[in-house]
């Protein structure tokens, strides 16, 4: 009983095709509150797509999504503002719902950007900007937070406290996180459950349990596997350049 | 003082004006002014055919309008070409029907300048009826579906994800273009419809700093250039359409003057 109050979203063997290749196939997911799960996996391996059929933006073309979250919140991978529009970082925050200036300061105050609130979004800089959206994320109090790179461009002292942060949220709100990093020691050492997609799940469980795992070896080179494992094991799939599994 | 006709012209003129802002800042945002162009040149075949079943105007510009963007989005998905191109393809296509129709429509006495260019002596009081109510409801869709169509045109994928429905606010939006093409013709013209919303909404993006306030200037210029233009018209006896956007063209060289001394004191 308990377990399925906290249950965000599952998805059940979902995948999605695109002229008649599959992007990705046969993910399972579940997205618990106050819990952290991670994707990662090599460029194209269809990390944003799994996020976007979480979120409802993409329906799923075999499989099936249960989505019991009400208030979702979104951190897109690449956003570009068109500059025909006069937009500024207050009008961002109030995008989607409406909050109020208290708690829109507040946000801005944790990821270090209350100075730029009347600033025009376009004229902020890449990292500022991506302060901004986690910024507006954290604001909507969502119960679902999906962040796509969430600290792409932000500088290095930045990262580090973004991802504190991000941690910290999960806990303060008690909400679930989906969260697409590259940043491998964050993932390890701060997420819950970790899958390793390459347009399919090559692995997936706790951190602990990943880093010994071969498949995970095998996508990430065993120099970064190393340094964050002591164990290395026998493949026991391989590769062909899709990332389908070679019989 | 004045003719009633100039008044008539004035009232459902200023009434355009009013609905023409938010929609034409919302088309300078989304960069679909070739778009608003496509609707309108194919609201001249919405007019002839209008004249052949002798329909109601500005219905059947409305119509004829959302069928074209209704052939649009399914020619988007069937076919490999880009937007724009098939935007071209239609506008030209639409436009050369309704123009061979005129053709065919010779019985019937026909100004085509007036419908190419607007014609205020054509207003009446039921055109008036028309502007008014049907731009209020227009405004009041668009009240109802603006966070979801302003947030998916910052962002689509973040609007969705959200909850926003934006797939929804998108075609609402589409019909209200079409909308307020149908409501305009008789005044501003086919051809000239998309200055009328384009021109003010451009003003307003020189002197203004947020959304909202950008609505508000556009709005007002479109006033302005309303109201400038046919008195202008009246004067030296050209078409209403182009007098109004001739205006408007004059209202848009000034609002640069605030952008060129900001960029001067920023030199200093």
């Amino acid at each position: 009983m308990n377990e399925n109050n906290n249950l965000l979203v599952r998805l059940k063997d979902c995948g999605v095709q695109k002229s008649s290749k599959w992007i990705v196939k046969g993910i399972s997911l579940e997205i618990h509150k106050g819990k952290i799960v991670t994707l990662i996996g090599p460029n194209g391996s269809g990390k944003t797509t799994t996020a976007k059929m979480a979120l409802n933006i993409l329906k799923s073309d075999e499989g099936s999504i249960e989505n019991y979250s009400t208030k979702m919140a979104y951190v897109p991978q690449k956003i570009s503002i068109d500059w025909t529009m006069p937009l500024r970082v207050i009008d961002f925050m109030n995008l989607t719902s409406h909050i109020n200036k208290d708690e829109i300061i507040e946000a801005l105050e944790l990821t270090g950007v209350q100075h730029l609130i009347y600033n025009e979004i376009h004229n902020l800089s890449g990292g500022e900007f991506q302060r901004v959206l986690i910024a507006r994320a954290i604001a909507k109090k969502p119960d679902l937070l999906v962040l796509d790179e969430p600290v792409q461009g932000v500088d290095f002292n930045g990262e580090i406290a973004l991802y504190n942060l991000i941690k910290e949220i999960c806990t303060k709100l008690n909400c679930g996180i989906l969260l697409i990093s590259h940043d491998l020691h964050f993932v390890m050492s701060a997420t819950d459950h970790v899958i390793c997609l390459n347009g399919h799940i090559c692995c997936s469980g706790s951190p602990k349990s990943i880093v010994k795992n071969s498949s995970y070896i095998e996508l990430f080179g065993e120099h970064n596997a190393a340094t964050l494992s002591l164990y290395q094991h026998e493949h026991d799939h391989s590769h062909q350049t899709d990332g389908s599994v070679k019989n | 003082m004045f003719d009633e006709f100039f008044i008539r012209a004035l009232v459902a003129g200023v009434g355009i004006a009013i609905v023409a802002g938010p929609l034409g800042c919302l088309v300078i945002w989304r960069r679909l002014s070739y778009f608003g162009d496509t609707l309108s040149h194919s609201a001249l075949l919405g007019v002839t055919l209008a004249y052949s079943f002798s329909l109601n105007i500005a219905f059947s510009v409305f119509v004829i309008s959302a069928v074209v963007a209704l052939l649009l989005v399914s020619l988007q998905k069937k076919t490999k070409l880009a937007g724009d191109s098939l935007l071209g393809l239609l506008a030209h296509s639409t436009l050369a029907i309704g123009l061979v129709l005129i053709g065919f429509l010779s019985y019937i006495r026909f100004d085509l300048m007036g419908l190419l260019f607007g014609d205020i002596l054509a207003v009446t009081t039921a055109d008036i009826g028309l502007v008014w109510i049907g731009g209020s409801i227009i405004l009041i869709i668009l009240y109802f579906i603006w966070k979801s169509l302003f947030s998916a045109t910052v962002n689509y994928d973040l609007s969705a994800a959200e909850g926003m429905r934006p797939e929804v606010s998108n075609f609402i939006f589409t019909l209200l273009l079409a909308g307020v093409i149908a409501l305009s013709i008789k005044m501003i013209g086919a051809l000239l419809i998309t200055g009328l919303l384009l021109i003010p909404a451009a003003i307003a993006r020189n002197i203004s700093n947020s959304p909202r306030q950008m609505i508000v200037i556009a709005i007002l210029s479109g006033i302005l250039s309303v109201v400038v233009g046919l008195f202008a018209s009246l004067e030296i006896n050209t078409s209403s359409g182009p007098s109004i956007i001739v205006v408007a063209l004059l209202l848009f060289i000034i609002s640069l003057v605030p952008l060129e001394i900001k960029g001067q004191l920023q030199k200093r």
